[in-house]
This record gives structure tokens, C-alpha cells and sequence, in this order.
């Protein structure tokens, strides 16, 4: 990323403890709108509570959030949201007896005045889902689909496309593509990149290295509540990453490779 | 990936286009429909003469009917909500006694009795939800300790007051008053008049009422209940609180996460229940003129059966509205009509038991599909 750009969210050496357990020891990162920043690490390195730092879920103990350039406490996670900060879970993001218009619009329901009555447009949120999706290279039957018919890349796809078409400027994806086939895979990573495009930043959580470098302009390492620095595209190798992820037992090594961001 | 690509996904040669059936039968209120018809069509067929269908008759299942639609739209958009409450049928016993007390012991109007049960009942649905929301606990629990609650108050009340079970003498005090034909009147009486001079429907031909139709009008609690189904079909399909009350029920934490007041949700339809049972409630007790310890007993599971006939799923986030009234409707068909074509009562609880068991296998095959498990 260029240096005249400025960081549309900067977390600086944030800490989090609970109650004797430190999950978070000091972490920076900083991530640019039109990027996708990387997040990896093993279970248990504390990206979960990272992100959810960064969403509002957690304050942080010690640390202090930059977004846009402005100092930010979120006193919960509808404050992040109504930001520009949206996390895309897992699980959890999708009502599968629900209409995908439906589920599109819930909890920002469109609504029309028919007389004294305040009614969900249900014309206006079926067009806007079709040609959402459509943008998404989704071909639903209908805006009557039901979500439980769609795939788990469909249902992420959905709901990244939902975010992005309700303002997001920071997109954060916990392990989209953790539980999905090669070919669903493909199809979310190919959203990100079509995301990112737009000119949102996306923060893409992960564990699988190879996901990461399909889609990732930058990289950071989540180690025991630590980071170990942030890599370029191009200046680290997967075999690096993993290592890293893994406990850096070829740290040394692999100091010059991260152009001395350690 | 290119711009092409982008705008002009391929469709997937492996999902079949589904048949129309396939999709009638995803609307949850298919089978209320079917049931509807067989059962018309049954009674027309074995009943025909038993005098079911005269004007007399047709009042009497409607009647029925209509007291299983006012307690199955609440049921419906609670159970859609993702919550039970077996508290509906010690609630209607519940307010008609208060209002009883209210208005015979206590000898306040009549009007003033009926809203301050109506406050004090949806009070109890209110705290109901909170116990549910704040504990997270099954409703199914905390609604029944409220259905012994209420009815052990119901029994209580009166045997101290009143040393009896049932206070009557309402009929007298509601006299005159504005808001009692609200719920125990009749209208339309003109129209059956002219009907019965017309000679389209049966006088009677002799007695005190010699010459009046044996229908009089229309009785407020059907009037009541078309407009309870008319209110909660537009507020669940055509609102944006109905999108809330199937994300509710669908999954919490994802509505949750999507910014959905889950539990101001679950709570205002636990007080819509409580009200509907009201509604019951005020209208028999204006229509009995009195109010016994007794009313209202199995009436939770009466409107439950009726709402899992009409296509809702008993896990929530699915159902209708207008399912759960035409299940209504099933219900007090056939219980009346067994009646009039003489057949022995006790055999109604074996067909509900059967139907009841019919319905919920067909609601998980009809969940299968719209999930497209298999």
C-alpha cells in the first residue's frame, strides 16, 4: 500500500485481558479501504478476539482504535455497524427458513406507506436482491428462494453482499471459507476480490494459508496474542506464513523476508 | 474474474426447476387448505341433513370456530416468534373471573372492568416474555407454571369473595353499558331479519320470539376474530415487525446480529397472546353472563393443535396467519359436526390425535424442502 493513503482503521498496541488470561498482548494493524488484509494465525492466537475488538464486542484493555483518522470507542457492536464496520460471520449470518429477500433486509427493512400504514416494500426489496445478486454472479429462482436451499459459499456470498449494500466500509470475514468445498471457496474468494474492487477494506480472517495468499494484499500474523509484523504481497511465501503461524520457529530467517515491519 | 462472467452467471445445470406443486406446497397454509376442503367436502357428503348447514347450524360451528381463531392467531405469531405459551387457557379463565369481580363485587362499570383486565392480562403475557427473555429458559416451562398460577388464582379468587366457583349476574350489570356489546353484542340483526321475513332463513314459529329469525346477527366474537386474522396476516407478511417475528423465530442470534430486537419482539407477542386470550375470555363472559373457575381449560393446546394444523412449525420462523385460522376452522367444524352427525363425542379426540400427528409429519417433510435438506 502507498503511504499517502491513510488507514481507515489503525488499531494500535491493543491490549485485552480477561481477568488473569492476557488474549491480546500489544497489537498493531492497520488496514486501507480497496485492501485485503490477512489475518492469520492458529486457533487460540487470539484473531476471534482481535476482530471483535475491532467490531465492538470488546473494548480493549489497554490500545486505542484509529477510524478514519479519529479516535473511536464503541460502546457496543450497533456503533461499529452503524460506523461502517461489518463482520460477516461464520454461522450465524443467515436465516435458512427465510426468504433470501427476506434475510436480505432484516433488521433494514425498505418500507412504503400504503394510506396511514407504514408496509415492508416487498417490490423494491426483491428487485434490489435479484440485481445484488446477480452483481455477485448469484442466479437465484427467485426473491422468494428460500436461504436454506443456497450453498454455505451462496449463504456468505449473500451476506458479504448484504453488507457491502448497506454501507459497509470495513468488511470483516470470520473464517468464511473455513467450512466450504474447493469450488464454494473459489466463489467467496472471487467476492472478495470483487469487494475489495469497491473500494471497501476487508479484513479476511483464516487459518489456511493458501486462501490467504488467493486474495490477501497484505498480510499479519496472530501469534499467542502477539503479532509478529505485517508482510507485502510478494515479500513473504506460504511456506513462510505457515511457519509463522505455526510458533516463527525459523523467525531469524525470516526477518529480512518481512522487510523489517517485525 | 472478467466483467462477462460477472453479469451473466451460468445457471446451475444441477438444480431442477421445481415444479409448481413443489412450490404450493412450501406455502405453509396448504395444508389448512386441504384439511378445509375434506372436511367440507366429508360433512357435506354424511351431514347434509342433520341440519349442520341450515342457518342455525352453520352459526353454531362458526361460533366455534371463531373461538379457536381469536386464540390461534396469537398462538401463531408467538409460536412463528419462536416461543410457546400454555398460559391461554388459564388466562381466559383468568379474565373472565377479574372481570366478574370487577364488575359484580366490586360493582365497577362494566367498561372499566373489561379494560382493566385487558391492561392487567397483557401485564402477565409481558412478564411472562421478560421471565423467558432474562432467564433463557424454554417458554414452554415458564408458561406452564403460569398456567397453574393463573387457574389456582382463578379457583381462589372467588371462593374467598364469593364463596362459589362462578359469579354470574353479569349479564344484569352490563346493561346499557358502552364498551360490553363490543364483545357480547350482535350485528347485522336487520339484514337476519329481513332474511328471516324473506323467508331465506327459519323463524320461529312460535314461543315469545314467534316470527324472529332463529338467527338473530352476527355475534361480535366472529367479528372479533376476522378481524384478529385480518391484522395479524397483514403484521407478519406485509411489515416490517412481521420480517422481525419470523427472524426472531428463525434464529435469534442471527437476527440478533443483524440488528433485530429479538426481545422486544418475543415479549409484545407474548402480551398479543395474553390479549387474544382476553378477547375470548370477555366475549364468553358477556355471552355466558357469568364466569366460571373452569373456562378456558385445554384451550392452550386447542390453538396450538389448531396453528400446527394451519403449517407452522413447532420450532418456529415458519407459518401463516391465515393457516393457523383455517386450522381453527377444521378444528371446530369437525368437533360440531361429529355432533350433528351423531357420532359419540369421545371419537373428536382420536381424530384431533390423528390429524394433529398428520400435520406435524407434513410440516418436517414441507421443512425438508425449503431447506432443501433431504
Amino acid at each position: 500500500m502507498s503511504s499517502d493513503k491513510t488507514p481507515i482503521i489503525k488499531m494500535q498496541n491493543i491490549e485485552k485481558h480477561f481477568g488473569s488470561v492476557i488474549a491480546l498482548a500489544g497489537v498493531s494493524v492497520d488496514v486501507f479501504p480497496g485492501e485485503c488484509h490477512c489475518l492469520l494465525g492458529d486457533n487460540g492466537a487470539g484473531k476471534s478476539t482481535f476482530i471483535k475488538t475491532m467490531s465492538g464486542v470488546h473494548k480493549p484493555t489497554h490500545g486505542e482504535i484509529l477510524f478514519e483518522g479519529k479516535e473511536m470507542h464503541f460502546a457496543d457492536p450497533r456503533d461499529a455497524i452503524s460506523a461502517g464496520i461489518a463482520t460477516v460471520h461464520q454461522h450465524l449470518a443467515m436465516i435458512p427458513l427465510m426468504s433470501v429477500s427476506r434475510n436480505f433486509f432484516m433488521g433494514n427493512e425498505p418500507v412504503k406507506s400504503v394510506g396511514p400504514l407504514k408496509l415492508f416494500d416487498h417490490d423494491h426489496a426483491n428487485t434490489v436482491t435479484m440485481d445484488e445478486m446477480r452483481k455477485m454472479g448469484i442466479n437465484l429462482r427467485g426473491p422468494d428462494q428460500a436461504v436454506g436451499t443456497l450453498s454455505g459459499g451462496e449463504r456468505q456470498t449473500v451476506a458479504i453482499a448484504r453488507a457491502v449494500y448497506f454501507g459497509a466500509k470495513v468488511l470483516i470475514l470470520d473464517e468464511p471459507t473455513s467450512a466450504l468445498g474447493v469450488r464454494q471457496t473459489a466463489n467467496v474468494l472471487a467476492t472478495i476480490d470483487k469487494v475489495r474492487k469497491q473500494g471497501i477494506a476487508v479484513v479476511f480472517i483464516t487459518h489456511n494459508v493458501r486462501h490467504a495468499m488467493a486474495v490477501g494484499d497484505r498480510f499479519t500474523v496472530l501469534n499467542r496474542g502477539k503479532t509478529l509484523g505485517t508482510a507485502q504481497r510478494g515479500e513473504i511465501t506460504p511456506e513462510e506464513l505457515q511457519d509463522l503461524m505455526a510458533g516463527g520457529q525459523e523467525l531469524v530467517q525470516l526477518e529480512g523476508s518481512l522487510g523489517g515491519t517485525v | 474474474m472478467s466483467e462477462a462472467a460477472q453479469s451473466t452467471p451460468v445457471a446451475d445445470e444441477r438444480i431442477k426447476e421445481i415444479s409448481a406443486l413443489r412450490k404450493a406446497l412450501i406455502r405453509p397454509e396448504l395444508g389448512g387448505i386441504v384439511g378445509t376442503i375434506a372436511v367440507f367436502t366429508f360433512f357435506l357428503l354424511f351431514a347434509f341433513d342433520s341440519g349442520m348447514f341450515s342457518a342455525q347450524g352453520a352459526m353454531n360451528w362458526s361460533v366455534v370456530s371463531a373461538q379457536f381463531m381469536i386464540i390461534a392467531v396469537g398462538a401463531c405469531l408467538l409460536m412463528i416468534a419462536g416461543e410457546f405459551d400454555l398460559s391461554v387457557g388459564s388466562m381466559i379463565g383468568f379474565a373472565g373471573m377479574m372481570i366478574a369481580i370487577f364488575a359484580v363485587t366490586l360493582g365497577w362499570p362494566v367498561w372499566m372492568a373489561i379494560i382493566v383486565t385487558f391492561v392487567l392480562c397483557t401485564a402477565i403475557g409481558a412478564v411472562n416474555g421478560f421471565i423467558v427473555i432474562r432467564t433463557g429458559l424454554p417458554s414452554f416451562i415458564v408458561t406452564l407454571a403460569f398456567l397453574f398460577i393463573l387457574r389456582g388464582f382463578t379457583i381462589f379468587l372467588p371462593q374467598v369473595i364469593e364463596r362459589k366457583t362462578i359469579i354470574g349476574g353479569i349479564k344484569d350489570v352490563a346493561e346499557g353499558d358502552w364498551l360490553a356489546p363490543i364483545f357480547g353484542g350482535k350485528i347485522l340483526g336487520g339484514l337476519f331479519q329481513w332474511m328471516g321475513d324473506a323467508g331465506l332463513i327459519a323463524t320461529f314459529t312460535r314461543g315469545s320470539r314467534q316470527g324472529q329469525p332463529v338467527v338473530d346477527g352476527i355475534p361480535m366474537l366472529i367479528i372479533w376474530a376476522i378481524v384478529l386474522i385480518i391484522f395479524g396476516h397483514i403484521l407478519l407478511t406485509k411489515t416490517k415487525f412481521g420480517n422481525w417475528i419470523f427472524a426472531a423465530g428463525g434464529d435469534a442470534e442471527a437476527a440478533r446480529n443483524s440488528g433485530v430486537p429479538v426481545n422486544k419482539v418475543k415479549v409484545l407477542m407474548f402480551m398479543f397472546t395474553a390479549f387474544c386470550a382476553t378477547v375470548f375470555a370477555v366475549c364468553q363472559v358477556m355471552e355466558f353472563g357469568s364466569a366460571g373457575a373452569d373456562r378456558g381449560l385445554l384451550k392452550e393446546f386447542e390453538a396450538i393443535i389448531a396453528v400446527v394444523i394451519g403449517g407452522a412449525l413447532l420450532t418456529g420462523g415458519y407459518g401463516s396467519v391465515l393457516g393457523a385460522a383455517l386450522g381453527a376452522l377444521i378444528f371446530g367444524v369437525v368437533q360440531q359436526g361429529l355432533f350433528f352427525a351423531g357420532v359419540e363425542s369421545s371419537l373428536f379426540r382420536v381424530f384431533l390425535g390423528i390429524i394433529l400427528l398428520g400435520a406435524v409429519i407434513l410440516n418436517t417433510y414441507i421443512r425438508r424442502i425449503i431447506t432443501g435438506e433431504r
